[in-house]
């Protein structure tokens, strides 16, 4: 359970959520930049993408990230849900950038990554997506992944147009976790408090007949007044009393 | 402190199973086979007539000593890898060989007998040129090494440096060569292509330059290329057109002579460039004046150097090799000649007179299945009556060392391919003739009820037969002391055992030949060379049909790839013969991006390979209509990913039914931050037993089993010790989400890892502490489960939860891999190839993420071990005890039919096969399990219950009667 908790404390340290709901991020701060966030579903299959929002990042030591998107159109919509019946995919791409540069021309690289659900899970969650963008290192963006909540597709139908329109997106960047070294300091201050623990207790420093006199004697005892003629009885006995206290 | 340890310790030994073998079990269960490599250098031991060794050095830097009438190895050193141990030149003189090591940069001289190092010496720098030794009135004393820039004399007894002197000219002059005939002079011949020879005389004793000169040569670019030394100090020379030879007398140095090659009828192959082949039979004394010229692929000459006259002696054609032998006064040359198509013939020829030797005539019986002839050395001897007798020691372009004797017995033969295995499978053996007639009952149709029975009763009679049999062996065998017992493995009798535990081991080798090896003996039992491999090929060995599809043979499939162009070949086989196949494979005239082996099969049971050439077709083989149909269902739910780490490019790919593909994910790291150094997945055939672990308080932790995932190690692109990082990416290969992303900072490559169940371990060298650490990163679902019955990464919305945690170790290593058994119960160990040659048995118990800093009850319930930065090596995890395997290069696991057992094969310049018991025999009856006693204790409780019971019965009547 500690590890687990060490764990969760290491991902919080360097997780950095931003998340944000449509229409609540009309705050751009200055020093963030906007690229759009491009999405493409079609009955054949062949990507054709549009822009679905922008993203707004902001870099710096802590990078964050929101996301302002525009509704669903009612062909899409209608589009969207004839995708998902034929289970085809609904995809996204955003362009590579790398946050930690000053100037816009070097932000902007080439190329694109691109990710994917299936149309009919964005479909049944009523456009219920999280999306994460990793960044590495050095602040380039390198992956970005799409999931809906629920994931399912259980072709179950949805009735309501309305519930197609908005996208209810959570939006986060991820930059990689700090793997932990060996844990040295910590496991020498334990040994050490452990010593002086030791040091401080004098019952631990007796010897195993000091401590368990009061139990052998009397066995020794025991097996001298029962017939045994001499103390191979009771050296067997202690060897057998040694062995089971390992 | 101490104690402290002590204590910690003693519940190190509580918790770990112990694992070490018995010496009684030694050589039992395992066996260690020693390679040497492709030979290079190789020296008859001569000065004792009765010697039995051959020297070797090798490609794979190895000096070793062979023994000539086995063929094993008397003794053998193993340098370190790469150009810092290549071996540059083996000279002997008795009981000395002298070695010139890493492009001249240590001269060493061993004692051949014992194989002990007499001594050792650092050289000046300077790339490597030549090295010969150096005689004065009969009595061999120095060594010369001519380098670049410099020469060097030393003493043979004890290495010191005599002189060195610079060499003059040396922007203009290229010196290759150095040559001595025991006059007291040194000779450096150097070269300025195309225009003139240089000469360079230096006295013997202190090194003082005697004559220089020059010598127009506008023919000659190389002098080791086209030069030999004959006779009384001749330097004879071929142009490399062949149209004349030229000659220098090196005491006179006048002027070279011009002998035309017709003048002698002779005419070089077009296209050929001719060798000359001379013999210096004793160092001290000058060569012999008759030499070899070999004017084309299977053309030799043997010619005469007469008071500067060239005569020519005899002709051989067709000859393959030739080569000098020297035994007391007489030299002879020995010539293979082609016999017919599986067999060649060596005879002997007397120099002197190129008199063909009476009776002297040796069958080489060729392998079909293995390469050409390409090095001949002859060991000649005199016999009682004065003739010469000899043996020969054949290597082939396979690498193969054949030692043969007259009149051709093969007296031991070396794979030392071997010594270079790329990729191996194991493979179940196949069913016995009778088992495999009762499971040929069920694959037949039902032809009414009377043969039905019949069948059934003539297969039960066979079986009793065979058991009867079994039974009248056993027997026999016991009888016999055990050391005399010994059921040879051939071809013909290979069947499974009882619990699956013998194998047939298929290993692929760099040089292109294919093994067939019997994992409880290591025998060979097939050998297949492929002619066409390219040199720089990469391998992936497939099992397309196991042997449980009787009466279909089993199928592997190797695809050769050719690293440059890409264009690969498949090699289809059987893996239990070595035959090849006569399914015709797909020709590929694209090169070929990925491949991959589906679980689907066709109606013959063979498993779909697919092939992803550079257009992203696909192609599938077997690919017939039963599978082009199965797999137009499918193909929706078959991804794959491609790799590209020069642009950092990782990509997902579906199938469509029409097998096109098309891109669905990709994720690019910046080439320019960190490269790709490995992507591994998981094995196929891995099973996990348990969902999840048990906590101490009786809850379940589940595991995050995704077989889809994929972990993506990078390292940094700057090396700086403070700012250089190891990046571990967990991706999964279907949906291209990253699950969890990590950098190890101030560390450094070469990292190993292991992804197996819901854990990936990996060792790095940290730079910051300067020491290697091993990391382990475990991933579970949580508390519950979010959808039991099965996965799919397509809908496993929530990040699993990422535990990490490291440790020191204390040696660094060469491989690691982790045992895997038939139902995945048994617990797992890593198994690690140590630089020192040994294997380690590491219990992944010990690499847990989970271990506590501080005991709880808890944890004590879960039975973790307490933190401790450090893992030790404990001397009873080496798995291999003392049989040390050299340059580990890979280890490969494999489950048993017992679920206890797995077998291990690793693999490098030796080959060690072993079993590991991760969690002891618990399956297995011990060796010494005492029958007697079980059966007596039960028969006596039995015929106790009997007794009293009657006893009660007569009580109870008694009583009754009262």
């Amino acid at each position: 359970m500690i590890s687990i908790s060490m764990c969760e404390r290491l991902t919080a340290n360097t997780g950095f959520h931003f998340s944000s709901q449509v229409g609540d991020n009309l705050e751009t701060e200055f020093s963030g930049f906007s690229v759009p966030l491009e999405h493409s579903f079609e009955v054949d299959d062949v990507a054709k993408f549009r822009v679905r929002g922008a993203l707004v990042l902001k870099a710096g030591r802590e990078p964050s990230v929101s996301l302002s998107q525009n509704q669903l159109s009612e062909d899409d919509r209608t589009k969207l849900k004839e995708v998902a019946a034929v289970d085809g995919l609904y995809r996204i791409r955003v362009p590579r950038v790398f946050l930690q540069a000053d100037r816009q021309t070097e932000r902007q690289m080439e190329g694109y990554l691109t990710a994917f659900v299936r149309a009919c899970a964005m479909v049944e969650s009523h456009l219920s997506d999280v999306i994460s963008l990793h960044t590495d290192v050095s602040g380039y963006l390198i992956g970005v992944s799409i999931v809906t909540l629920p994931g399912a597709c259980r072709g179950t139908e949805v009735e309501d147009e309305v519930d197609l329109e908005v996208f209810n997106t959570t939006l986060s960047i991820m930059a990689p976790v700090n793997a932990p070294g060996p844990e040295t300091a910590l496991f020498l201050e334990r040994m050490e408090q452990e010593s002086e623990k030791k040091g401080k207790n004098p019952q631990e420093q007796k010897s195993f007949f000091a401590k368990y006199w009061m139990y052998i004697v009397p066995l020794v005892l025991f097996l001298m007044m029962s017939g045994a003629q001499d103390q191979s009885g009771g050296g067997a006995g202690s060897g057998a009393a040694n062995g089971g206290g390992r | 402190m101490a104690k402290l340890i002590l204590l910690w310790l003693k519940c190190v030994v509580l918790w770990a199973t112990v694992e070490a073998v018995f010496e009684d079990q030694v050589g039992k269960f395992d066996w260690r086979q020693q390679y040497v490599g492709k030979v290079r250098f190789s020296h008859f031991d001569t000065h004792v007539q009765s010697s039995k060794k051959v020297l070797v050095a090798t490609e794979r830097n190895v000096f070793a000593a062979l023994n000539t009438r086995t063929g094993e190895l008397f003794w053998r050193h193993v340098d370190k890898t790469g150009s810092e141990g290549n071996i540059d030149a083996l000279l002997q003189h008795g009981q000395d060989a002298v070695l010139v090591v890493g492009n001249g940069r240590l001269l060493r001289s061993w004692e051949i007998n014992v194989g002990g190092l007499n001594w050792e010496v650092v050289l000046d720098s300077g790339s490597f040129q030549s090295a010969c030794l150096v005689g004065q009135q009969d009595m061999v004393k120095h060594v010369a090494v001519l380098k670049k820039t410099a020469i060097s004399v030393h003493y043979l007894s004890n290495g010191h440096q005599k002189w060195i002197e610079n060499l003059p000219e040396t922007e203009t002059v290229d010196y290759q060569a150095v040559y001595s005939d025991g006059n007291g002079e040194v000779y450096v011949l150097g070269v300025v292509p195309h225009s003139h020879i240089t000469i360079v005389v230096y006295s013997m004793e202190d090194g003082e330059i005697i004559k220089q000169m020059s010598v127009e040569a506008p023919w000659l670019s190389n002098i080791q290329a086209s030069c030999v030394v004959v006779g009384q100090g001749m330097l004879t020379c071929v142009d490399s057109a062949g149209v004349s030879f030229y000659m220098l007398d090196l005491h006179l140095q006048l002027q070279m002579t011009q002998v035309p090659l017709q003048s002698l009828a002779l005419e070089v192959d077009p296209g050929f460039h001719p060798v000359l082949l001379s013999h210096q039979p004793n160092l001290a004394r000058q060569p012999l004046s008759e030499f070899f010229l070999q004017l084309g692929p299977d053309h030799y000459q043997l010619l005469q150097l007469n008071n500067g006259q060239i005569a020519a002696m005899r002709d051989f054609k067709p000859a393959l090799l030739v080569s000098f032998a020297t035994t007391g006064e007489k030299t002879v040359a020995a010539v293979m000649s082609p016999k017919n198509k599986t067999a060649c013939s060596v005879n002997l020829f007397s120099a002197e007179t190129g008199r063909r030797l009476l009776d002297t005539t040796l069958i080489v019986n060729m392998d079909p299945n293995g390469g050409k002839p390409e090095k001949l050395y002859v060991q000649a001897f005199l016999k009682k009556d004065d003739s010469v007798g000899y043996r020969a020691m054949v290597q082939t372009e396979d690498h193969t060392l054949t030692f043969i004797q007259q009149p051709g017995r093969v007296m031991w033969t070396r794979e030392e391919a071997l010594s270079d295995v790329v990729t191996m499978e194991m493979v179940d053996l196949p069913l016995t003739g009778t088992q495999a007639e009762l499971e040929g009952e069920f694959g037949k149709k039902a032809d009414g009820l009377m043969s039905m029975v019949m069948k059934r009763l003539s297969s039960q009679l066979i079986l009793l037969q065979a058991w009867i049999g079994h039974l009248w062996k056993l027997f026999y065998d016991a009888r016999k002391p055990r050391s005399q017992v010994k059921n040879d493995v051939t071809i013909e009798n290979l069947s499974r055992d009882e619990f699956n535990l013998q194998k047939m081991m298929v290993m692929v080798t760099a040089s292109g030949k294919l093994f067939g090896i019997d994992s409880k003996t290591g025998g060979i039992l097939w050998r297949h060379y492929l002619d066409n491999v390219p040199p720089n090929a990469a391998f992936k060995l497939m099992v397309q049909r196991t042997t449980a599809h009787f009466p279909h043979p089993p199928q592997c499939t190797l695809l050769i790839k050719d690293k440059d162009t890409g264009l690969a070949t498949l090699h289809v086989f059987n893996p239990i013969f070595g035959k090849k196949s006569h399914v015709t494979p797909p020709a590929l005239p694209q090169p070929i991006l990925q491949s991959l082996m589906l679980p689907l099969m066709d109606q013959d049971y063979a498993k779909v390979l697919l092939l992803v050439d550079d257009q992203y077709k696909v192609s599938a083989f077997p690919s017939t209509k039963n599978v082009l149909q199965q797999l137009q269902e499918m193909a929706a739910s078959i991804f794959f990913y491609l790799v590209d780490s020069s642009q950092g490019r990782l990509s997902g790919f579906r199938l469509r039914t029409d097998l096109s593909t098309e891109q669905i994910w990709e994720v690019i790291i910046p080439p320019e931050v960190q490269k790709i150094v490995s992507v591994k997945g998981k094995r196929p055939n891995e099973h996990v037993h348990s969902q999840g672990r048990v906590m101490g308080d009786r809850s379940v932790l589940y595991k995050y089993l995704n077989p889809n995932l994929l972990a993506v190690v990078t390292e940094s692109t700057d090396l700086h010790q403070e700012r250089s990082f190891i990046g571990i990416l967990l991706i999964d290969g279907v949906t291209g989400r990253i699950i969890h992303e990590a950098v190890q900072r101030k560390a450094r490559g070469p990292v190993h890892v292991v992804h197996s169940e819901n854990w990936v371990v990996y060792e790095y060298w940290s730079t910051k502490s300067r020491r290697n650490e091993f990391s382990v990163i475990e991933l579970y679902e949580g508390m519950e489960l979010y959808n039991s019955t099965v996965f799919s990464s397509l809908d496993r919305p929530h990040a699993p939860q990422v535990l990490q945690q490291s440790y020191i170790f204390p040696s660094s290593i060469s491989t690691m891999e982790a045992t895997l058994t038939e139902k995945g119960i048994t617990s797992r160990h890593l198994l690690i190839g140590l630089p020192s040659g040994g294997i380690l048995s590491l219990p992944k118990m010990f690499l847990d993420p989970r271990r506590p800093e501080i005991v709880s009850e808890q944890s004590r319930e879960e039975n973790l071990i307490p933190y401790a930065p450090e893992l030790l090596i404990r001397t009873e995890w080496f798995i291999n005890y003392n049989q040390t395997v050299s340059r580990v290069r890979g280890i490969y696991t494999a489950p048993s039919g017992l679920e206890s057992t797995c077998l291990v094969v690793a693999y490098g310049l030796d080959i060690y096969q072993t079993r590991v018991y991760p969690s002891k025999q618990f399956d297995v009856l011990k060796d010494d399990y005492d029958y007697m006693l079980i059966s007596s204790v039960l028969f006596a409780l039995f015929f106790a219950t009997m007794i009293s019971k009657r006893l009660a019965e007569v009580k109870l009547l008694n009583r009754a009667w009262r």
